[in-house]
């Protein structure tokens, strides 16, 4: 995957629409388009030998999904599972992910001039799975660019060889 | 006309192309010396619903060729022309043709004329060079039945509301192929209209007589008709195979929400109770039947890929001037749809190769003291949660020094002394071919790396066995993706796995006494028989399972490598189980054959025998090196 961590939003349209949500004390966005649906957090199945921040899979009507908590991945916040936790399932590809966070915020527009670009240190996911920052109220919201996050080989969710499929 | 009939057309291609099946599995099977009146009737049929059908929407190339075609065809039928191999591969040929002709209707792109012309003239020259040709010009051939009313009254004519059901409302297609005047002969059409009538009121249709009067043969018979049509509905229909996978979807949802109501039933106080607990127990009964026959739907037998072959290998072997009998074995194994129409290609492949290098002249058999026919099966069959299916010649067999040859003029690396399977593994690397020469056939060194490379999409792997001299066996393996699975649902402290019930032998709640320590690992002793014990929290990495192997109890489990006793903390139950790709979503897991849903909503796990019998043997080696 090569670094490129400088095509921020997608070119075509200025604004864009940002789902926020916070893990721990940290804000964050990704791309509504992506969001299939928020749902509460299930006890889910659990699968031998995968990484603590698998949690595990479950059924999502008939499809068998994994379930990521970016909190233990990233080690922000703390990864505790109680009636407020939120569970938001994304597309990716033809995939299906649900994503373990706090809470969910808001839906937020954003203009593609406000978005700063990325920091190199100082958040927990590495820059290249950044779109940028921006600033709303005195918060600085983290846009994710989830994508490819979800589908880097650094969270190893899905085969080798068909993630390299993917993002061809 | 004034109705739009593009609206029908999807129809007629279907239909189309499954009359230009049923041609040529009958023409294949059609005993040259005593041809049977049924099956000429059935070609003949094929032929003429299509020309009927392509009459009404005016597609006039399938006319003009099925026409022709029509008219050996009677012939044939009528005993004035013999049927011969030459004919007979003359009329398989054309109905490669009328294949392309329909294909191209259906892409909308253009008709080669000329081409038509040329298949026309093929035919053609059958009517010219046998039989009396003028007696065919007259009309159609429909005036033929009458002359021999004893044996084909119906003459096809019944089929008519096939083309029928292609849509059209405007009857019987008989009337319809005016417009295509120019390649038909003059036929005086109104002239043939009584005729129909007279072979319409025959025997098979008695119920019709009374309703068509001999006068206006045009108005149809409306009463009768839908009747028939509902009749033949009901033994087939097409679906969209979206729609089918929305149903599977949406009884899933069903499942879960019957079991919630199970749930919610079950708290319910008050005088009620009794009634509703009959009724979600009839809800649960009902849903579960339900779920099974949707299931189902998508379930083929593997005899749709099979039943092209005799026609492969029939073409193939008179090409390469070789004698080969096809055995086709397990065609009622039943796989998913989705696999059935990707597994047609690799396997088409496969049956090329083996007819092409494996299987020998026949000159050459009889030299190495063979039988001169070759043999070749195509084998399916179930064993635990796999589909196999197997290419089995009796040919020549791989040639280990050609191959190794090949790979070292490919400058392909190799270990020092490569085993047999390794080498094999070879002729499935890119660009491989050890076709002394290239045919059209096969030799050009794309074909097993695309095999391969299919078949590892659909999540399964191709494995090879050869013996020089003796044949060579491609066996197929794929997973169940859709399949469902006869299993055990066991518990292991909160979580519950499937067990595939082929791979249990029985379940022992052991004694003390029973266990043996062996080289620090733990046996069951069984009836003389050793059986190591693995615990199924461990491999899976469960919390809060029992961990005292008196208290559990064991499974014992046989896959093709191993044996072993499996520790589980209880039996459920045997169920059936839906069994759900984990790598649609996911990864493959090791261990792990799938998933499924259970009754509840939540995921299951299915193991995998065969993967947990490997891990068995790691961990026991694991054990004895420390």
């Amino acid at each position: 995957m090569s670094d490129n961590a400088g095509d921020t939003i997608k070119p075509e349209s200025s604004t864009c629409e940002f789902l926020t949500f916070t893990l721990g004390d940290e804000h964050y966005g990704l791309d509504i388009m992506q969001v299939r649906e928020i749902r509460g957090y299930e006890p889910v199945t659990k699968i031998a030998n995968a990484p603590p921040f698998i949690k595990g899979v479950l059924n999502l009507r008939g499809d068998v999904v994994p379930i990521v908590d970016l909190r233990i991945k990233f080690d922000v916040g703390r990864a505790e599972y109680n009636e407020f936790t939120i569970v938001i399932m994304l597309h990716i590809g033809d995939r299906i992910v649900g994503i373990v966070v706090d809470a969910v915020s808001d839906v937020i527009n954003f203009q593609k001039q406000d978005i700063k670009p990325p920091p190199e240190f100082g958040v927990a996911f590495d820059s290249q799975y950044l779109f940028g920052l921006a600033p709303i109220n005195n918060n600085m919201i983290i846009l994710l660019n989830i994508e490819k996050l979800i589908s880097s080989q650094e969270l190893g969710l899905f085969d080798a060889s068909s993630a390299a499929q993917e993002t061809q | 006309m004034s109705i739009d009939m593009s609206q029908f057309h999807a129809t007629f291609f279907e239909e189309g192309h499954e009359h230009l099946d049923e041609m040529e599995r009958v023409l294949m099977a059609i005993d040259l010396s005593a041809p049977q009146a049924e099956d000429l009737d059935t070609i003949f049929r094929a032929a003429h619903s299509i020309k009927g059908g392509s009459g009404i929407f005016g597609f006039d190339a399938l006319t003009t060729v099925t026409h022709v075609m029509e008219n050996i065809l009677e012939q044939v039928r009528s005993g004035s022309m013999s049927l011969t191999q030459p004919l007979v591969d003359c009329l398989l040929g054309t109905s490669d043709h009328l294949r392309a002709i329909l294909e191209s209707y259906r892409n909308q792109s253009e008709i080669n004329w000329t081409e038509i012309g040329d298949i026309t003239h093929s035919l053609e020259v059958w009517l010219t060079a046998e039989g009396p040709a003028p007696q065919v010009e007259q009309g159609y051939g429909f005036f033929e039945p009458l002359q021999q009313p004893g044996r084909d009254d119906s003459y096809g004519f019944f089929d008519q509301d096939e083309s029928e059901q292609a849509g059209s409302d405007d009857g019987f297609g008989f009337f319809e192929p005016l417009p295509a005047t120019a390649e038909l002969p003059e036929v005086p059409v109104a002239g043939a209209a009584p005729t129909d009538v007279a072979a319409t009121s025959s025997p098979a249709q008695p119920s019709n007589t009374t309703e068509t009067a001999p006068a206006k043969p045009v108005v149809r018979p409306d009463s009768s008709q839908p009747a028939q049509r509902s009749e033949r509905e009901a033994s087939s229909i097409r679906v969209d195979i979206v729609k089918v996978d929305q149903l599977v979807n949406m009884v899933g949802e069903l499942v879960i929400t019957q079991s919630m109501l199970n749930l919610i039933g079950s708290e319910v106080q008050g005088p009620e109770t009794e009634r509703l607990h009959a009724a979600l127990v009839e809800l649960e009964r009902n849903t579960r039947e339900l779920q099974e026959s949707i299931m189902s739907i998508r379930m083929l037998p593997i005899s749709f890929v099979f039943n092209r072959f005799p026609r492969v290998v029939r073409d193939l072997s008179s090409k390469l001037h070789k004698r080969v009998e096809l055995v086709v074995e397990g065609g009622q194994t039943e796989i998913d749809k989705g696999l059935i129409e990707r597994l047609a290609d690799p396997l088409t492949h496969l049956v090329r190769n083996s007819l092409d290098h494996g299987i020998e002249q026949p000159e050459e058999r009889l030299r190495k003291g063979k039988p001169e026919c070759g043999r070749l099966t195509l084998r399916a069959e179930q064993k635990g949660g796999n589909i196999l299916i197997s290419v089995i010649d009796d040919g020549a067999g791989l040639n280990r020094e050609r191959i190794l040859q090949k790979a070292a003029e490919k400058s392909i690396e190799l270990p020092e002394h490569p085993t047999d399977s390794q080498v094999w593994q070879l002729i499935m690397a890119p660009g491989f071919s050890t076709a002394a020469e290239v045919t059209d056939v096969s030799g050009r060194g794309v074909g097993m790396d695309v095999v391969k490379r299919n078949i590892e999409h659909m999540g399964g792997r191709i494995e090879i066995e050869s013996r020089t001299g003796e044949g060579a066996k491609f066996q197929i393996r794929l997973p169940l993706t859709l399949a469902i699975l006869d299993g055990m649902s066991v518990a292991v402290g909160e979580q519950h796995f499937i067990i595939p019930l082929v791979n249990i032998i029985e379940s022992v709640q052991p004694s003390p006494e029973q266990i043996k320590q062996i080289k620090k690992q733990e046996m069951l002793e069984l009836r003389d028989a050793y059986w190591p014990i693995v615990p199924l929290y461990q491999v899976m990495q469960v919390e809060g399972a029992r961990t005292a192997i008196s208290e559990a109890i064991l499974v014992l489990i046989e896959t093709s490598k191993t044996r072993f006793a499996l520790m589980v903390d209880d039996l459920i139950g045997q169920q059936q189980v839906v069994i759900k790709s984990l790598e649609q979503h996911y990864r493959r897991v090791p261990g792990i054959a799938g998933a499924t849903i259970m009754g509840d909503g939540s995921v299951a796990l299915i193991l995998d025998a065969e993967s947990l019998a490997q891990r068995v043997d790691e961990s026991l080696m694991m054990k004895e090196t420390v």
